[in-house]
């Protein structure tokens, strides 16, 4: 079976390390995600992946490649090897049978008209 | 001729100096850095002394430019400059970098040194950014705000430098075999050049007595004990007291200037007050 891998798809992370415990060659540091809180109260985010040795070069390395424009406030990082993601092929029994579920969707409640901002 | 206020001209310089040429060695590093990580990380650092020299060269000449027109003449032996002072123009910082010859530069010795490999690279910058740190942190406290300014933004950026220099002479010297050979080695070849950060010249003397600059002597002092401190994590060997080189605080270089000066001035110098 041919599958199609896109960035950031179940597979893609495999090829990268992901999933597997002793990929790494010597010549090669571990990769990691990088996630980034761009102010105050907001969610980290992520921000993409990235090499280092440990978690202070990924940190620091996250610093240098993903805040140079002034984009976060603070970083998390983790190994992407410990990222678990679903199978793009279970896609089917996973997603679909939520299309036609529109009753879960809030839409329904008449709101009174006092309530602003909803 | 105003003794002090030349002094706090050259005092200017050699702090610019040394930011922009330890700035350009670091951006030789752009587009050839070991992980591409690391490449963006010594760009983005480079940058920083980059900016640091800009800030520094537009003060020193505002000073230059209050001076007299003899005073002016005394001060540098380019003929570049010595040309634009007498048709009677103002200089601004592009002059100071660009249109300076290499012994009227007067950084240290030890920033116009090859980055050879990633472990000299790393020696210079640890052996330089443990002087810069305290050397700012100290010249936060000058009696001449503009530099108590300069040195206070960029205490935060010499702060990550040091972070960064420091945590790669433990991971190279606590690392393999080989990585602790070669940054034992570095580090050795690279000694000879650190006397000279903390030697005071008359300059620093007299700027330290007027409260515009700082003590060197403390500095040294505070640098051992950082140097030594990072050596023992890193499981290094201190290399043993010797003979230190010095002179380009004075204008007196090794051959590695000229070739960094040829590369950089190249563009003004070809095509004067060139733009892009």
């Amino acid at each position: 079976m041919i599958r199609k891998h896109l960035y950031g798809d179940y597979g893609d992370r495999e090829a990268a390390g992901g999933q597997e415990t002793n990929r790494n060659t010597a010549s090669e540091w571990p990769l990691w995600e990088v996630f980034i809180r761009s102010k105050a109260g907001l969610d980290h985010k992520h921000a993409g992946s990235l090499h280092a040795a440990d978690a202070q070069m990924a940190i620091e390395n996250a610093r240098d490649v993903y805040t140079r424009r002034m984009e976060g406030v603070s970083i998390w990082v983790v190994e992407s090897k410990y990222i678990h993601a679903s199978d793009p092929a279970d896609a089917e029994m996973l997603y679909e049978p939520a299309n036609d579920k529109i009753y879960r969707h809030p839409t329904f409640y008449n709101l009174p008209e006092e309530l602003k901002h909803m | 001729m105003n003794v002090s206020t030349n002094q706090l001209l050259h005092y200017t310089l050699q702090i610019a100096d040394n930011a922009l040429i330890n700035g350009h060695r670091l951006s030789e590093w752009c587009g050839h850095g070991p992980v591409l990580e690391q490449d963006i990380a010594l760009s983005n650092i480079a940058l920083d002394h980059l900016g640091q020299a800009r800030s520094l060269y537009q003060y020193a000449a505002d000073q230059f430019n209050s001076f007299d027109t003899e005073q002016k003449l005394g001060l540098f032996a380019s003929p570049a400059l010595e040309q634009k002072i007498q048709a009677g123009e103002l200089l601004d910082e592009d002059d100071l970098a660009y249109l300076r010859d290499g012994w009227d530069f007067r950084n240290v010795l030890l920033v116009e040194q090859p980055n050879n490999d990633w472990a000299y690279t790393v020696a210079r910058s640890f052996f330089f950014d443990t002087y810069n740190f305290f050397f700012f942190s100290a010249l936060q406290q000058s009696k001449d705000e503009t530099l108590a300014a300069i040195a206070a933004k960029s205490l935060k950026e010499v702060s990550y430098h040091l972070k960064w220099s420091s945590e790669w002479i433990i991971r190279l010297g606590d690392g393999t075999e080989e990585s602790k050979m070669r940054i034992q080695k570095a580090i050795n070849d690279y000694w000879m050049f650190t006397g000279e950060l903390t030697t005071a010249n008359e300059t620093d003397r007299s700027m330290n007595e007027s409260g515009v600059g700082v003590d060197l002597n403390a500095i040294a002092h505070n640098w051992k004990e950082r140097v030594t401190a990072v050596f023992r994590e890193a499981t290094l060997t201190m290399p043993a007291e010797t003979w230190m080189q010095e002179g380009g605080k004075k204008g007196v270089h090794t051959e590695y200037l000229g070739y960094i000066l040829a590369e950089m001035q190249f563009m003004q110098r070809a095509y004067p007050n060139m733009e892009w």
